[in-house]
């Protein structure tokens, strides 16, 4: 058993058993890990038609096969679930140090079923697995609750926990782990509140084993090359951090500004990673094993340091919202990591909640007693109204259901800049064809790293495709999903991207595993692991129809900047994708597409 | 007049809005020359944010943009 630690905890809040089991080999080199393992096996155990936050529910925490190893940037571990925000597969992945410490104490996944009947936590350090009382951690915020857990087991100790907004049950609730990293989107943390589980935390002290150490390392130190050698990964996100994107992407005028209504801003600049660096940046902000360490650390305008806002944070909160206060986004940002918000998901209610007030829908009246306003621009309101979503309080009771429930509250949903009701990310797809099929027809809902087709379309890697045209694009975009499909499932950065290819992550795979895959044979993995994923939601009852975007973008040209005049021509895209992917003219998967990739 | 405008590592040590008198004929090629910057040091060269070859010639009023390779999120 290589790579993989060959153990699952399985832990029954209800019943409040702790069970060890072997990890089904066979399975494994079928959906390699993490995302894709974790997604069969709750297909396997779950009725897709769960009420998400009911006890029914599962809740798996998991890593990949390269995590906790010596692979660069193998810390991720993956969150699956049905997503209360979506209806869909929840699958939501961050970095930090919980997930190789997990490995570290013997397991690649925790799998939670039940509901505890008061608050608990479970803490693990190696073979001791036990369920604690978390009454005293219960409401607290998410560094509090992580240092009184430090505290406890040490600073070695590794905590996952849900703050305030998933103890609220809020749609747009995260699991943060360290502190400030996120497992953000599809309110993964609504599920854990549900389940009266507040954290986990982490001590292990076994070491990764690998097929072929001397391989091994030869392979590691090639990949780390290229990485530290690739002008993205090697210079832009070490310098800047992914903050550096505001600009590229206001440039090219595909920044949304004030919920999509337009997309570019002459102030772009002052909330960018140029600015970022100049101002306010600290050090940089590295997670386990990263050569490439795009994390900030800043500097908050009342002295304390903080994790930094990453680029889509800064939008979010920023452009998006009508502000170009950096300072301000900042401490949004912070409040979101407090409380256990998505930030693409908090500061896009916010933003669809100032044009529903803009457009006359949400009254005065109706926020008074809050004391904040919901004016495009207004510095004080992202922050007051980040706190009032995170607690529920007042009018941020109805933040804290995203906006596609906030603006179908008041007869609107189509002001909901929102695909499968989860908010769309900081790119109009109006200027990037390829991309806004991503949005589309990606499994979790409005998401921009299922398949990052800015990386051909803006970025030009790993080469430049023509943003408006149409042609190959379907092709692109099955490409990039199903090899980010395998990359979440490895348990590695999906930034490593930039730098490597699929016979990289062949190579990678090989040395510490001993497995024999090839770049067929592991895309074929990822295409199997998105098949199944799409089966789960339209089991759930998600109708094909639903891989849409908004209205304003397909109807509305984009009114000034660069891209002016341009919309999304998805119905010219979509025929084509579902062709290629193999699943029918009404976007159901076919019985032999099926058979082909033994689903 | 031709506004181009310098990211990320290209301000340094450089405005990050410079304005070049237009000629006819003026190309992305002469106006990183102008500014010592290599072409292989540039990644996204986009002219109004759209895509253009290097000896290309460039409009009067135009918005040039220049970055280094930088990355995603």
């Amino acid at each position: 058993m290589f790579g993989y630690a060959g153990k699952v905890l399985r832990i029954n809040l209800t019943e409040k058993q702790i069970k060890l089991e072997d990890l089904d080999m066979n399975l494994a080199r079928k959906y390699l890990g993490g995302r894709g393992l974790a997604t069969k096996i709750f297909m396997d155990e779950v009725d897709p038609n769960v009420e998400p936050l009911s006890p029914e529910n599962k809740l798996i925490v998991a890593s990949g096969p390269l995590t906790g190893t010596t692979v660069p940037t193998g810390g991720r571990y993956m969150v699956i679930t049905k997503a209360p925000l979506t209806g869909t597969i929840g699958c939501s992945n961050s970095g930090g140090y919980f997930g190789a410490e997990l490995k570290s104490a013997g397991y690649d996944m925790i799998i939670f079923e039940g509901k505890a009947d008061s608050p608990v936590y479970i803490s693990i350090e190696d073979d001791k697995v036990e369920i604690k009382d978390a009454s005293h951690l219960w409401g607290k915020l998410v560094s509090e609750a992580t240092d009184e857990l430090m505290n406890k087991y040490g600073q070695k100790a590794r905590v996952l926990c849900i703050g305030p907004a998933g103890e609220r049950l809020s749609k747009i609730a995260a699991i943060m782990n360290d502190y400030d990293r996120a497992a953000g989107r599809s309110g993964v943390g609504a599920v854990m509140g549900s389940k009266n589980l507040k954290a986990v935390v982490v001590k292990g002290s076994k070491k990764a084993k690998y097929a072929d150490e001397e391989e091994t390392k030869k392979v590691v130190s090639d990949k780390i090359k290229k990485i530290r050698e690739n002008g993205i990964t090697g210079e832009g996100l070490p310098t800047y951090g992914t903050a550096v994107l505001v600009n590229i992407i206001n440039e090219h005028g595909i920044l949304p500004v004030k919920n999509f209504q337009k997309a570019y801003s002459e102030d772009a600049d002052k909330i960018s990673g140029e600015t970022m660096t100049r101002d306010i940046l600290v050090r940089r902000n590295p997670c386990y094993r990263c050569p490439i360490a795009c994390g900030r650390w800043v500097k908050l305008k009342d002295g304390r340091e903080v994790g930094g806002p990453e680029y889509e944070t800064l939008w979010a909160f920023g452009a998006d919202c009508g502000i170009y206060d950096i300072d301000a986004i900042a401490e949004a940002n912070f409040w979101c990591n407090e409380y256990g918000l998505d930030t693409i998901s908090a500061g896009t209610t916010i933003a669809a909640a100032m044009e529903l007030y803009e457009k006359g829908y949400v009254k005065d009246e109706e926020i008074e007693e809050d004391g904040y306003s919901f004016k495009f621009g207004d510095v004080e309101a992202i922050i007051g109204w980040t706190k009032k979503m995170g607690a529920r309080e007042g009018f941020g009771d109805k933040l804290a259901e995203g906006s596609y429930r906030l603006c179908e509250s008041y007869g609107v949903p189509e002001l909901s800049m929102s695909v499968k009701k989860q908010e769309l990310p900081a790119y109009d797809p109006r200027g990037v064809q390829g991309h806004g099929l991503e949005y589309a027809t990606s499994n979790r809902g409005g998401c921009h790293v299922r398949g990052y087709m800015i990386s051909p379309e803006i970025l030009g890697s790993p080469e430049k495709l023509d943003r408006f045209t149409l042609e190959g694009k379907a092709e692109w975009v099955k490409v990039f999903q199903d090899l980010t499909a395998v990359i979440d499932s490895l348990g590695v950065c999906l930034f490593t991207s930039f730098a490597l290819g699929a016979q990289d992550y062949v190579e990678l795979m090989n040395a510490v595993s001993g497995t024999d895959y090839n770049v067929d044979t592991l895309l074929e993995a990822g295409s199997r692991i998105y098949t199944l994923e799409r089966l789960f939601n339209i089991k759930a009852g998600i109708d094909p129809k639903e891989d849409k975007l908004p209205d304003r973008l397909l109807e509305e040209p984009i009114p000034e900047g660069p891209s002016k005049g341009h919309v999304h021509r998805l119905s010219e895209l979509l025929p084509k994708y579902y062709e290629i992917r193999g699943w029918g003219r009404d976007g159901i998967p076919t019985e032999e597409t099926l058979q082909k990739l033994s689903v | 007049m031709i506004k181009v405008k310098l990211f990320a590592t290209f301000r340094n040590g450089r405005e990050k809005e410079i304005h070049f008198e237009y000629y006819e004929g003026i190309t992305g090629r002469e106006i990183i020359e102008k500014l010592g910057i290599k072409e292989e040091e540039v990644a996204i060269f986009i002219v109004n944010g759209r895509d253009k070859k290097w000896d290309e010639p460039i409009e009067d009023e135009a918005t040039v943009s220049l970055f280094p390779p930088v990355g995603g999120g």
